[in-house]
């Protein structure tokens, strides 16, 4: 590396810190003006980078790096609203909340939610029921289609829980085929294995 | 309604507004210009229409809300009394801040825009509520005086 170059990383690294200055205290004053409709951060997780979005009502999406974080934004900006700003310190509860369970220490969520990404009724009942589903255990599309009163809706349940905004803390990866395969997920069948193996080895 | 976060606009476009801000102001209270631009936009974002040219419209805000810090504060613009820390590192800019901190606010506003921003004459004028002739002229005019200001430095 050149004198040069040195001197032009260090001077970019400088300008990244002023902005994000500058962007921490716009978000405190979006905040503060009740105009910070979603708030979001990026998140270190051994299931790759997560995106964590919430509204003042709770946390409204959780999205995997495969699932594409800047078309998810443009997504919340669509169908949430567009006054989106990045605001870790909104997210601290999440962040630590997740911390905690990929230590295995966090057997549950206590979190408030906001299913604005979630459509219809059945949909709702499906991610409600999500969280309800313990730790360790895993449960069939067909048993949760018997539990909310829609025997022969495995289908819809299954889509239910692909379009599951809040994967992890709704946690559709306990959501497992008839036959006992792991069946798909959004962030891969992989992360899926992982997070049933962290699960069943506590 | 438009789909593009808010936050892609801040990114997009808050180098240009610093640099707007910062022209009006002086770097010192250029952040609490930035701040008060993009808080502005973001209450009317939602109603902004889809085809706006949301460069322009940032623009606008930001000479406003510039406008309206130094007229706070009580006191004429003086970029020249502190620079901050990216410039201060760059010892290179701080002659030319103290040149722009001597122009005419018109001239200073015409020529960051325009040099700066990368307005072209005509936008420069709609942002700043003058003709296109008198905004092709005060960046001229701006851009002599600098040249001057900074030839007169070196010797």
């Amino acid at each position: 590396m050149t004198d040069t170059s040195a001197f032009s990383a260090a001077a970019d690294a400088r300008e990244r810190r002023t902005r994000t200055a500058r962007e921490a205290r716009l978000a405190a004053a979006a905040s503060d003006a009740g105009l910070l409709d979603v708030a979001y951060a990026v998140l270190d997780s051994p299931a790759g980078p997560l995106l964590a979005a919430a509204t003042p009502a709770g946390v409204v999406r959780i999205a995997f790096a495969c699932e594409g974080h800047d078309a998810e934004l443009e997504r919340l900006a669509g169908e949430v609203s567009p006054r989106v700003l990045r605001a870790p310190a909104r997210l601290d509860d999440v962040a630590r909340q997740l911390d905690e369970y990929f230590e295995g220490r966090r057997h549950g969520f206590d979190l408030p939610m906001d299913l604005a990404l979630v459509h219809g009724a059945f949909r709702c009942r499906v991610v409600q029921h999500l969280t309800r589903i313990p730790y360790g255990a895993t449960e069939s599309y067909g048993t949760i289609a018997g539990l909310l009163d829609r025997p022969g809706a495995a289908r819809a349940v299954g889509t239910a829980c692909a379009r599951n905004p809040l994967p992890i803390v709704a946690a559709c990866h306990r959501v497992v085929r008839g036959d006992g395969s792991v069946g798909q997920y959004a962030g891969g069948s992989d992360v899926k294995r992982m997070l049933l193996a962290m699960e069943s080895g506590a | 309604m438009t789909a593009i976060p808010f936050s892609e606009v801040v990114e997009r476009h808050g180098p240009m507004v610093w640099r707007v801000c910062s022209a009006v102001t002086g770097p010192v209270d250029a952040d609490d210009a930035w701040s008060e631009t993009f808080l502005a936009a973001l209450r009317a974002y939602p109603r902004l229409p889809g085809d706006a040219d949301v460069r322009a419209w940032l623009a606008t805000i930001a000479h406003r809300k510039a406008v309206d810090v130094v007229r706070a504060r009580g006191r004429r613009a003086t970029p020249v009394a502190q620079v901050p820390d990216v410039v201060d590192e760059a010892p290179d800019h701080a002659p030319l801040w103290r040149a722009l901190g001597r122009l005419s606010p018109r001239q200073r506003q015409a020529v960051v825009l325009h040099h700066l921003a990368g307005f072209s004459h005509a936008e420069a004028a709609a942002v700043l509520g003058i003709s296109h002739d008198a905004a092709r002229r005060a960046s001229a005019d701006g851009i002599a005086a600098l040249r001057n200001d900074m030839t007169r430095d070196e010797t």
